[in-house]
């Protein structure tokens, strides 16, 4: 399995980076390449040209900024995840990194790698759209912010315009006390696609009520999904979410494969977002309230 | 393209077309035939090598994308040719090998790991190995070779894996 020839350039800024990919409509940037190379191998992407933004200085950085944290497109993944302010104020995105294929790929992928090639399976984007996250695209035409919700447009399929490249993801921090977060997903092996995924982060007040709740799913759906699910204003309790996440899940249009019908991942879905909550909610039940 | 690799701490400059991987410069161009080529698309691990310490796929990274890193392959852990490192010896003593394809990869990752954390829980070992496939089964043996490594290092007051 061998990749079709390209030229391979490494350009030294964004700016530059985007001006390569305006002249050349079939270039293709690329960054940790983990799943870009093998597309490559099996010749189900033929770039003419790689443009490697890889090393960029700009690209890449963890910064908190008002009440976000901005994570830079070219930021390694096993970066982010020994990453002492992704760990304290990031707990989600904290406990997603690890599901991502093996730690070798983890070494090399990027925070704005996986979120560009937007695979339903994909445990960043998943982060991003159940936080209501969003990220900056550059093009020569400047920058723009994309919410999360307007920017996964389908498998492998973003808002991204043809000479745009990925700068920044913005994840939203809480602030509350008590926050409990948790990811998981099913797959047929650790480190594989999942089929479904889902995550969870709440905040609980000092009697144990929810005040914040975000929840999504991925795998299942053509991108990532935020659940309208509010269980805020009472203690989380198994029976009610149970209900409200069924109602949820129900609506959503399921993908289908030779893995897994609609029917399993809707019940996969279900199952995994109730305990994905649970966990979190237990999670958060455990840090003390304030005396 | 002119390529410059530091490969064991050795400069190489090899002139490679863009498709090229690290993985079939490494084998080709220098020879170095303990980086084993397998499923070519990232999923086995029998390629792993270690790009400025850290464990990565060969096959998931052209040579030209690698211009200027440190890489670091099987051929440079032993000290001194015809010896072995620790972590090489630990392995045949306790037989942490049957068909050996896999166990350049399953060596270079435990000797991250154990730079890393020179005493892991046999989960972390677990998990450290997950993205290296053993199509012989001998998982068993690796674990053990990679704790019996472990217990070594920490008497030998050598502070690093090799």
């Amino acid at each position: 399995m061998k990749s079709a020839p390209f030229t391979y350039c490494r350009p030294a800024s964004v700016t530059e980076a985007c001006a390569l990919l305006a002249a050349d409509e079939d270039a293709r940037l690329i960054a940790g390449g983990q799943t870009l190379v093998p597309m490559m191998a099996m010749r189900l992407a033929r770039p003419t040209a790689l443009i490697d933004i890889a090393r960029i200085p700009e690209l890449a950085f963890v910064r908190r900024e008002g009440d976000h944290i901005e994570i830079g497109a070219a930021t390694r993944q096993a970066f982010a995840e020994a990453n002492a302010t992704v760990a304290l104020d990031l707990p989600l995105l904290a406990r997603a990194l690890p599901w991502i294929g093996h730690s070798a790929i983890r070494n090399r992928g990027t925070i704005g790698g996986s979120i560009a090639n937007a695979d339903p399976a994909a445990e960043i984007p998943l982060v991003l759209a159940t936080l209501g996250g969003a990220v900056v695209v550059q093009t020569p035409r400047g920058r723009e912010r994309f919410a999360a919700r307007d920017f996964f447009l389908g498998p492998m399929t973003t808002a991204i315009p043809a000479d745009g490249c990925l700068v920044e993801a913005h994840f939203p921090v809480w602030t509350h006390q008590r926050i409990g977060a948790c990811f998981t997903e099913i797959s047929a092996r650790h480190g594989d696609f999942a089929y479904v995924s889902a995550a969870a982060q709440v905040a609980l007040d000092d009697n144990g009520s929810c005040v914040a709740c975000a929840l999504g799913v991925g795998g299942a759906t053509a991108q990532p999904t935020q659940l309208a699910v509010d269980l805020t204003g009472a203690r989380i309790n198994e029976t009610t979410a149970r209900e409200k996440l069924s109602v949820a899940i129900e609506t959503l249009d399921m993908m289908t494969d030779p893995h897994a019908s609609p029917a399993y991942r809707k019940r996969a879905a279900l199952a995994l977002a109730l305990r994905a909550l649970l966990a979190a909610r237990d999670e958060a039940l455990a840090k003390r309230a304030r005396t | 393209m002119k390529v410059l690799l530091n490969v064991n701490h050795v400069e190489h400059e090899i002139d490679v077309e863009p498709r090229l991987t690290l993985l079939d410069a490494l084998r080709d161009n220098m020879r170095l035939t303990g980086v084993h080529t397998g499923c070519e698309h990232g999923v086995c691990g029998a390629c792993t090598v270690l790009i400025d310490g850290a464990p990565a796929r060969a096959c998931l990274i052209f040579a030209v994308q690698a211009d200027g890193l440190a890489i670091g392959t099987i051929e440079g852990l032993a000290p001194a040719p015809g010896e072995l490192s620790l972590i090489q010896d630990a392995f045949c003593e306790t037989h942490g090998m049957q068909c050996g394809y896999c166990t350049p990869g399953m060596i270079l990752t435990a000797h991250a790991l154990l730079r890393e954390n020179p005493s892991p829980s046999r989960e972390k070992i677990v998990a450290a190995i997950s993205g290296n496939i053993c199509r012989c089964t001998g998982y068993g043996q690796i674990i053990e070779a990679i704790e019996l490594a472990a217990r070594r290092l920490a008497g030998s007051n050598a502070g690093d894996a090799a």
